[in-house]
């Protein structure tokens, strides 16, 4: 097949225009406005919806209402705009409505920086809104993934009908990289016969809607959802090992900080010093059963957690993970601020030191 | 083989797309490549620049502080970036533009009147062009019919006419190394 060069954002906009995205609605901010500006020009000539909104609370909304008719409905944004979208995306989830969400992750708190970052997993993977409900997490670190992972999230929304999130830090969504516009693995998915497209021949009305005024429904309706996400966390969690087999120190990390960590990789191994690399690609499920049996191997003496955040996120998870079987360092900016090769070198060979 | 390639300018100098030009030729080769522009308000007005990787293995980190090549084509891009490229690796000035010297004796400079030579094969636009030559027979990294073929594949139907225009271009820019 032949490769075609993409920058990240357009290509993810194409790729949700292959998905059969009905509707896209969004608001510019960097680094993803490349995102709403390709599908600005090439969703409605597919035959979709592309509808620039007065705001991001708008747009998800908007996503909300589309979804809820039956529609594959998209939105996208960057951190502080992602934030705004809260309050809609536990309002989905707890409708169990499918939609897509991409977070293009820029530096934070706040406005923050439009550098990329990778500060948004806590919101991402805990849930930025109220109560009790989860969103599918993919996290590509590539340009090759990033489309690959779009197409199949509005699958995975409608086989399960919640909210897939798609997170990456802005690097992926700004530079270009060689892709191939192969077929990715479709699913077998239910009719949306919960739609809310006119009754017709039904003999009841269709309703969306997240409120329960009876406790006792309410709680039935938390554990049919608990039941939902215990499913995606059997069926759903997705990672790579690089090299893991034999390494004495393990390098965590998703993203921009996971290729960099590829890079660190062969100048240790040259040198000749035993590292892999666990890279989590679903960030929420977890991949918490696979590295819990690498913290258990005796040839594994340390770990290294890296993320493009100051104190680290993702870390919490390894340590959950992890269980303390085996210390773990880490490593990290925030900021638009890239972890380096020669850093992870070096906290690659200080943890040797401390595991040995 | 891996090279890793910062080409910096200031917004409109056409760096980025020297980038994408350099990307699309390593792809066309089998190369594995990433092009990683820098983003935000140092593009108007100020510095603009990509980074660009050419390998034959998968691209680890598309971003590297020490480039093994730099395409300096304004004073400040020099200023910037000299200090960290890789012993012995080279830095391909827009002589037109810098008037500052490579002050590292451990680096191949080369000065290319980008500017002036475009304005002789009678289009200030193929400036690019003239560089991208440089580049290509300075690092001998991509054959020139893959660029002269990506040309070709760039400019079609109203457009055919630029066609020997940018391909004189970058023939002269290689002359300018050879």
């Amino acid at each position: 097949m032949e490769k075609e060069l993409w920058k990240g954002n357009e290509a993810i906009a194409e790729a949700a225009i292959r998905a059969g995205c009905d509707c896209f609605f969004g608001y510019p901010i960097t680094p993803q406005s490349e995102v709403p500006e390709y599908m600005s020009a090439h969703l409605p000539k597919a035959g979709g919806v592309f509808l620039q909104s007065e705001s991001e609370v708008a747009a998800i909304n908007m996503v909300y209402g589309a979804a809820g008719a039956g529609m594959r409905a998209m939105t996208s944004s960057s951190s502080p705009g992602i934030s705004l979208k809260q309050e809609g995306i536990t309002y989905i989830a707890g409708a169990e409505l499918p939609c897509v969400i991409v977070n293009c992750m820029r530096g934070g708190p706040g406005l923050g920086t439009i550098q990329p970052g990778q500060g948004d997993y806590y919101q991402a993977t805990r849930g930025g809104g109220n109560g009790d409900y989860r969103t599918l997490v993919l996290s590509p670190s590539n340009v090759q993934e990033a489309v690959d992972f779009v197409q199949e999230a509005f699958d995975i929304a409608d086989q399960y009908r919640n909210p897939v999130m798609v997170v990456m830090d802005g690097l992926i969504g700004q530079m270009m990289e060689p892709i191939e516009w192969h077929p990715v693995p479709k699913r077998d998915l239910p009719p949306k016969d919960w739609a809310t497209t006119g009754r017709k021949d039904r003999d009841h009305n269709n309703i969306i809607n997240s409120l329960y005024m009876d406790p006792n429904e309410c709680d039935r309706h938390n554990e049919h959802l608990a039941e939902k996400y215990a499913l995606m966390e059997k069926n759903e969690v997705r990672w790579e090992e690089k090299e893991c087999e034999d390494a004495e120190v393990i390098i965590t990390a998703y993203g921009t900080p996971a290729r960099i960590a590829l890079t660190a990789l062969e100048t240790l191994r040259a040198e000749g010093l035993k590292v892999g690399l666990f890279r989590p690609i679903t960030l929420w499920p977890f991949p918490e059963a696979a590295l819990r049996k690498l913290s258990k191997a005796d040839h594994v003496k340390a770990f290294v957690d890296v993320e493009m955040s100051s104190t680290g996120q993702m870390i919490d998870d390894v340590r959950l993970s992890v269980e303390g079987r085996k210390p773990i360092r880490y490593l990290g900016h925030a900021g638009g601020v890239m972890p380096t090769v020669e850093e992870m070198v070096d906290a690659v060979k200080a943890a040797l030191k401390e595991g040995k | 083989m891996k090279k890793e390639i910062i080409i910096s300018g200031f917004g409109g100098q056409g760096g980025l797309a020297i980038g994408k030009n350099l990307a699309e030729a390593g792809m066309a080769e089998g190369l594995n490549v990433t092009w990683a522009p820098s983003y935000g308000p140092e593009m108007r007005g100020g510095t603009a620049n990509c980074s660009v990787v050419l390998s034959d293995k998968p691209v680890g980190s598309p971003v590297f502080a020490h480039p093994t090549e730099l395409i300096a084509l304004n004073e400040p891009s020099l200023a910037k970036f000299e200090a960290g490229v890789v012993p012995g690796g080279m830095v391909f000035v827009n002589s037109d533009v810098v008037t500052d010297k490579v002050s590292r004796d451990d680096l191949t400079a080369y000065y290319i009147p980008c500017s002036k030579i475009a304005d002789e094969v009678g289009n200030p636009k193929v400036s690019n062009m003239v560089m991208l030559g440089a580049y290509v027979a300075g690092t001998k990294i991509l054959k020139p019919e893959t660029i002269e073929e990506m040309i070709q594949e760039m400019f079609t139907g109203a457009k055919a006419k630029f066609v020997p225009l940018n391909i004189e271009a970058f023939r002269r820019g290689m002359a300018c190394v050879q």
